[in-house]
């Protein structure tokens, strides 16, 4: 043995092939353990009073009434919870300039959202305590509620903060060369427009919820949760429920979906664990999806004026905008909400060549809900605004899109190298999946029918996206500014007496296949058979020290430490193996589950027989020969801030003209993720992550009316894309392996809905080209492309 | 989202449910599919007194064929409409409209009597009943009413039907040899509520009657158009083009996904797409 790096030179039994994941017969059978599902004694359940108006005052909360109910244990106000909690306030030092109030879980004295919770009734059962919210009296002031993003700015707009000169949380500006000179010359042709986004949310088909028990002989806090990053919110109950970290225990088991949502600070789960710490008794909160619309955090939200400048060979000359986006009345914590704007201003453009750049973002406040990070967090923004700008481009000069992207794309041999913004790449392969895409998509025949069709009368259009993905953040993403938010992660492989692998990993399962992955990983590089490993994530009572999953880390973090750990594993049994059989080590091999000669593969004896000695007959060994049979290693990123994933993307639609109804026909990704662990696994985050960037293409958008007040909060009225409006999405990849670490694997989570909301504004462009009109606004909503068009 | 308290009865007969009915401090409503009222109680949007479960009262189900007629069990659920020879023999409108109606797990409980007795404006089965001169026969301890579809529908969620009165039947008549019937709606996504909708019926005598749904407050027929189309045997495009243009008596209401301009526009769009559709039959 050298090192991990041999891990590969032999035909993987696993790694790379599409195995079924071990939990789906469980889950499919209907056997999976929700946080919902439990059932603590002495339980009781949470039920927020959340305020009905976007900004109110709050004079006063005349709970008498309530109290007399059946069922009630007790009523918390906001000033009641306050008490037994240190507020927080979602600001990052490397994020500079930005402010955000002090929060607390509930309400204080003034309410800033339709939603917020004001107050909580302890009750006998969830029914019961909806009786109670009905008789406590709030005299509520109402306030101007503050909605518009561009008027929030106004010098006359009502302060959301009094503390603060307006309503302005962050500015953040980058200037890369000249862009107003640059644009200036004359062979420059200059493409001005604004671009909005509608402001969705991540729809989790489980909700939020939580079990928080306080067993107060041990003084120990475990909060069940349904949530992405255990050992986050460890350290945040602690130190704001004033505890110690080794007293609150964080359990995440079966997760129902999560996409970005469950990784952030709520104050009604907060709140949860404050109630049972006071009552000493287990607590249950479960979001109702009434209460997930208007709570969760939303995504998006932004205006962009955006222009671009290109010469009449279509080189891009530069490019630049100004963005603002509406975050609602606080900064979240301790993600904050300032990073979509973040990665909108760092990642614009990145996947091409120019020189000249001025973006400037502000992130507003506003009286809705809390503004956070969500799947793809500023991807499909930032890709819209440079590839559709470039189309557009593309359109004034004439130039096919494909032709564009090929004269500008970072070429693939230019690696190491960076950004125009300054972020660093390695390992991208632009060009060649521009190749495959068009190779699987058959651009040409694409082409020849859409002239066909115009003669008919039928609009259809070709869409392009290239697109970077942040992925496998090192500690420069958020620990750099003070965030309790680990980039490493930690993975454990022990070997038990009967021969089976127990894996451990820090990394969390939120229905993707994590687990799965680390079973293939741990079963390869070990070599036991797959359906001997069993997995354990989400406790961190259990498991080892980390970050969860987000940004798409996952595979290439803790799947790097998990090969890490089984790979060591391997070296101690293969130690341990050469001294019972008088061989070498170098000369042995594990494979499904014996060692065998390495050579001729003649099996020696079996890692439960080998495990029998060591753990029943530990006399059978020299006394200097003490195996442990685990092993341990922890991952982080050290070589660059994130590892980028890159990919391609197209779309083929049919707008219809007549009813402006947008039918896509087919829907293309190449996407280069590094190392394929489970091609059915990546295949399928690719294509959920496409039907999410649809989503928010056509379909979802969270409306508001003037007053602050949501109008769709439902599942009936809030549209998420469905099977039936679907199209065939098909999937292809270029491999080129990470060199920051051994797996080689990046991330894959976020590409599609990165890049398909981009790639679609491009196709229905396209489809419009020839009526002379265009639609720069998402949703693409049937009305704004009768609008656009002209029909009404 | 859990609805307040309430009680809860299960009358077998016709006669139990209309003394429950007749008791006004019972302040009942009526259980049928439950697909509309159970989100509306969850909600805390509706607070019945007692909840009364039809669902067990015999008398109410079945599809019955008479001379002229054929009549529907107030709970005929939509799945079993759907799968009715008798309604595709005889209502084939009913049958065109069904498969748009939500989704199929829905039309597994949701029933022909719960739908009419709601009176969603965006319901396809109020315009299906307007177009085919339809009747309803409601029942009290009154008597047996029969109420035309026409004067039935009030408004949004608004019906003739008084609180201590039960739909009993829906009445349709059979279809004439010569009788054609066009639908077509559009929705964002398919089962969702159509952001326009048509029904037309063409008589043997050349009479037309056409209804849309998902554009008012209620299922509603433009006479205007109804009159320009009546006594044409040949839908030609220019007798489409100008009935199109006759929309202009409803008074068009937006809702989330689209304004009364788009309405309008989707409705006229959805008129000729269902004359179309007539003419190629």
């Amino acid at each position: 043995m050298t090192g991990p790096a041999t891990v590969f030179d032999k035909p993987t039994d696993y790694i790379g092939k599409s195995i079924p994941r071990s939990d789906a017969a469980r889950l499919l059978r209907g056997k999976g353990r929700y946080v919902d599902d439990m059932q603590l004694p002495r339980m009781v359940h949470a039920v927020f009073l959340r305020s009905p108006y976007a900004h109110a005052k709050i004079n006063a909360i005349d709970i008498s009434q309530a109290m007399k109910l059946p069922g009630v244990v007790a009523i918390y106000t906001g000033k009641d919870i306050a008490q037994h909690v240190e507020p927080y306030v979602g600001v990052l030092s490397h994020l500079p300039g930005l402010r955000s109030p002090a929060q607390y879980p509930l309400a204080v004295d003034v309410a800033r959202w339709q939603g917020e919770p004001v107050a909580v009734v302890i009750c006998a059962s969830r029914a019961l305590g909806e009786d109670a919210l009905e008789h406590i009296r709030v005299d509520y002031e109402k306030l101007t509620a503050v909605t518009d993003t561009l008027n929030a700015l106004s010098p006359d707009a009502p302060l959301i903060h009094e503390e603060y000169d307006s309503n302005l949380a962050w500015k953040r500006q980058v200037e890369v060369g000249n862009l107003e000179e640059a644009l200036a010359q004359d062979d420059v042709v200059v493409v001005e427009k604004q671009i909005k986004f509608g402001r969705h949310t991540g729809v989790t088909l489980e909700t939020r919820a939580t079990v928080c028990d306080y067993i107060p002989g041990d003084g120990q806090l475990i909060m069940y949760y349904a949530g992405q990053a255990p050992h986050m919110l460890q350290f945040i109950l602690a130190k704001h429920l004033d505890m110690l970290e080794e007293n609150v225990r964080v359990v995440a088991h079966d997760v129902g979906g999560s996409f970005g949502i469950k990784v952030h600070t709520y104050g009604d789960e907060i709140a949860t664990a404050i109630v049972a710490k006071l009552l000493k008794r287990p607590v249950k909160f479960t979001a109702d999806r009434l209460e997930s619309f208007v709570t969760d955090i939303h995504a998006r939200d932004h205006f962009v004026d955006a222009k671009i400048g290109v010469k009449k060979d279509g080189t891009i000359v530069g490019m630049g905008f100004n963005d603002f986006t509406g975050i609602g009345p606080f900064s979240m914590y301790p993600r904050t909400s300032a990073i979509e704007c973040n990665q909108i201003l760092n990642l614009t453009g990145a996947p091409y060549q120019f020189e000249h750049y001025h973006a400037v973002g502000h992130v507003v406040f506003q009286n809705k809900t809390l503004m956070c990070q969500y799947r793809a967090v500023g991807h499909p923004i930032a890709m819209a605004i440079s590839d559709c700008m470039i189309e557009e481009a593309a359109r004034v000069i004439g130039m096919d899109p494909v032709k564009i992207r090929r004269k500008n794309l970072i070429p693939d041999d230019a690696y190491p190298t960076k950004s125009t913004t300054g972020m660093r790449f390695d390992d991208l392969s632009h060009h060649a999946c521009l190749d495959k895409l068009l190779e699987i998509m058959d651009y040409d025949a694409l082409l020849e029918d859409q002239q066909n069709a115009r003669g008919n009368g039928i609009y259809r259009g070709i869409g392009f996206v290239s697109l970077v993905e942040v992925t496998n953040p090192s500690p420069m993403f958020y620990g750099v500014g003070g965030a309790p938010i680990a980039s490493q992660d930690g993975a454990t492989v022990r070997l038990d007496a009967a021969g089976a692998l127990h894996i451990s990993s820090s990394v969390t399962e939120q229905g993707q296949g994590t687990n799965a992955i680390l079973q293939q990983i741990a079963a390869d590089v070990f070599g036991v058979s797959i359906e001997r490993v069993k997995v354990t994530t989400g406790d961190t009572a259990t498991v080892p020290y980390g970050g969860g999953t987000w940004a798409s880390r996952g595979a290439g973090i803790g799947g790097e430490a998990m090969l890490l750990a089984s790979h060591a594993l391997k070296e101690q049994v293969l130690d341990t193996a050469a001294v019972i059989l008088q061989a070498k080590p170098e000369d042995l091999d594990i494979a499904f589950g014996e060692i065998v000669n390495k050579g001729s593969r003649e099996r020696k004896i079996s890692l439960g027989d080998l495990a029998k000695i060591v753990y029943y007959r530990g006399n059978e060994l020299p006394h200097d020969l003490k195996p442990e049979l685990i092993a341990t290693r922890h991952y982080r990123v050290t070589d660059f801030p994130f590892v980028f994933t890159n990919g391609a993307m197209a779309a083929h639609v049919e707008v219809d003209t007549n009813t402006g109804l947008i039918k896509i026909l087919h829907f293309w990704a190449v996407e280069d993720c590094g190392r394929v662990i489970n091609p059915q696994l990546v295949d399928d985050q690719i294509r959920g992550g496409v039907v999410q960037g649809i989503g928010g293409a056509l379909y979802e958008e969270c409306v508001y009316d003037s007053d602050g007040q949501m109008q769709n909060a439902s599942m009936a009225d809030y549209l998420v894309p469905m099977a039936s409006e679907m199209p065939e999405i098909t999937v292809a990849h270029v491999e080129t392996y990470t060199k920051t670490s051994v797996l080689g694997a990046k991330g894959a989570g976020e590409a599609g809905t990165g890049g398909a909301p981009a790639a679609i504004m491009n196709a229905v462009n396209n489809a419009l080209e020839p009526l002379n009109c265009g639609l720069w606004q998402m949703p693409m909503t049937p009305e704004r492309v009768l609008k656009a068009l002209g029909k009404i | 989202m859990k609805a307040p308290d309430f009680s809860y009865e299960k009358p077998t007969t016709i006669s139990d449910v209309l003394a429950l009915l007749a008791n006004n401090e019972l302040e009942c409503q009526l259980l049928a599919g439950g697909q509309s009222l159970m989100p509306m109680m969850n909600f805390r949007m509706a607070s019945p007194g007692t909840l009364v479960d039809i669902s067990n009262v015999s008398e109410l189900s079945g599809i019955n064929e008479r001379d002229e007629t054929i009549e529907i069990g107030a709970m005929v659920r939509y799945r079993e409409l759907e799968l009715s020879e008798i309604i595709k023999a005889h209502c084939p409108l009913v049958a065109m409209v069904l498969p748009y109606v939500a989704h199929a797990a829905i039309r597994n409980r949701g029933t022909i009597g719960g739908s009419i007795g709601l009176s969603d404006p965006a319901a396809e089965l109020p315009a299906v009943l307007l177009v085919l001169d339809g009747k309803i026969e409601i029942t009290s301890e009154k008597g047996i009413r029969l109420e035309p579809a026409r004067t039935f529908f009030k408004g949004i969620y608004e019906t003739s039907c008084e609180p201590d009165e039960l739909i009993t039947k829906i009445i349709l008549p059979k279809k004439h040899l010569k009788q054609k019937f066009g639908f077509h709606e559009i929705a964002r996504r398919h089962g969702d509520y159509a952001m326009a909708g048509v029904c037309i019926a063409q008589d043997i005598d050349l009479k037309v009657r056409v209804a849309f749904f998902g554009v008012a407050d209620r299922a509603v027929r433009s006479i205007a158009v109804e009159k320009l189309l009546s006594g044409n045997s040949d839908l030609s495009e220019q007798l489409i083009k100008d009935a199109q243009n006759a929309l202009n008596d409803i008074e068009f209401e937006g809702d989330m996904n689209a304004g009364p301009e788009a309405k309008q526009h989707i409705a006229k769009v959805v008129l000729e797409r269902a004359l179309k559709e007539m003419k190629n039959e």
